[in-house]
């Protein structure tokens, strides 16, 4: 079991709690939010609450709620969440040769666990995989660490977001907020030139094709926007070093 | 032990039901967290050395970006399927305050959350006071 008594006994255990606990407020404020906005996008409250606890990727399930109470297939919903989560596949590729030395339900369970705060968090303290065992069991008991902490400090404050949005007036227009905070991350991965042409090519290819059933235009803006730039970074005279993911 | 796991969740998956989550729902949320895993675990799931081919790799560092753009612009930009027709929308100008905002601070510490907040401060006077 991953969750055992080398890794929360550690001091690098403790340290990982710490580490992630002084940005809790953030995680807190962004999980009550999400969990508020799940209910004013027109989700259940039963189906929030298992959503949270089973899905566990904020900007997946926000996502995936348009094209699921769209009526989208079910495979429409899941390429539009997998797609939203493709930055961990990237991360996961970085924090490959830190894990491999475990056995591999053990490696599944840190990966479920590593949202992008205990990623960054982890590379910013250990910038190098370890070399030998020692260091292995303390970069270890710190990811755990950080990702257990990020993971209960999520849940508990989604759910109680989920539980709050009972007393807000769907009037008020509050499922917004999720949109808003898609566009956030939006914006933080807007940082070369073929990434704004990708964002843009999908925008304008979503709306459109906004008459297709099922909510089809979200996977056309996907398809057609991830082709142009393919297409289109073979004569982009120069890509730059930047641009490299 | 597996017949045991399946009936207990066979009983789970009915109460929810009684309880407003329909089957459906319920087996998108399981596979959506089974994504999560594989998304966040990806290259370390094979015990071997492996690697994508180029063009996935490249297509990685596109695909978020336009997901999410194809998610969000189609919320903002249409009304019952009509592309809006005028400036006096609330969305609009929340998500330009809230880009606004986003660049101001360079994208630095809390610039999402600070983005949501700056959005919905836009949003709720324009929406729930004018109606836009």
């Amino acid at each position: 079991m991953f969750w055992h008594a080398p890794y929360y006994r550690h001091p690098c255990f403790r340290e990982g709690v710490i580490a992630q606990l002084a940005i809790a407020p953030g995680v807190a404020a962004w999980g009550l939010m999400t969990g508020v906005a799940m209910v004013k996008l027109g989700l259940g409250v039963t189906a929030s609450l298992v959503m949270t606890l089973v899905v566990f990727a904020g900007s997946a399930q926000l996502a995936a709620i348009p094209p699921l109470l769209g009526g989208a297939p079910m495979w429409v919903v899941l390429v539009t969440a997998f797609c939203v989560n493709l930055r961990f596949v990237v991360f996961s590729a970085h924090l490959r040769r830190y894990m491999m030395h475990l056995p591999r339900w053990h490696r599944l369970t840190m990966g479920y666990l590593s949202g992008d705060l205990p990623y960054v968090l982890f590379i910013q303290r250990f910038p190098q995989p370890a070399q030998d065992a020692q260091a292995r069991v303390e970069q270890m008991a710190y990811l755990c660490a950080l990702g257990s902490t990020n993971w209960a400090t999520w849940l508990v404050f989604n759910l109680a977001g989920v539980l709050l949005a009972q007393w807000i007036p769907a009037s008020w227009g509050f499922g917004f907020a999720g949109v808003l905070a898609l566009s956030g991350l939006l914006w933080s991965l807007a940082d070369t030139r073929l990434r704004l042409i990708s964002a843009a090519t999908a925008g304008v290819a979503a709306v459109l094709a906004a008459d297709l059933p099922l909510k089809l235009n979200i996977l056309v803006g996907i398809v057609t926007a991830v082709a142009l730039c393919l297409a289109l970074e073979k004569h982009v005279d120069r890509v730059s070093e930047a641009d490299a993911p | 032990m597996t017949d045991a796991w399946m009936a207990w969740f066979a009983e789970a998956a009915q109460w929810l039901h009684a309880q407003g989550l329909d089957p459906h729902t319920l087996l998108t949320f399981v596979l959506m967290g089974f994504l999560t895993m594989v998304a966040r675990s990806f290259f370390f799931i094979p015990d071997g050395e492996w690697t994508l081919p180029r063009w996935a790799q490249r297509g990685l560092y596109y695909a978020p970006i336009a997901a999410l753009t194809a998610v969000v612009v189609p919320e903002v930009v249409l009304t019952q399927g009509q592309l809006i027709q005028t400036w006096e929308d609330a969305r609009l100008l929340a998500m330009a305050a809230g880009a606004v905002y986003f660049f101001w601070r360079k994208g630095q510490g809390q610039a999402v959350l600070g983005t949501i907040v700056v959005g919905m401060a836009v949003y709720l006077p324009l929406h729930m006071g004018l109606g836009w």
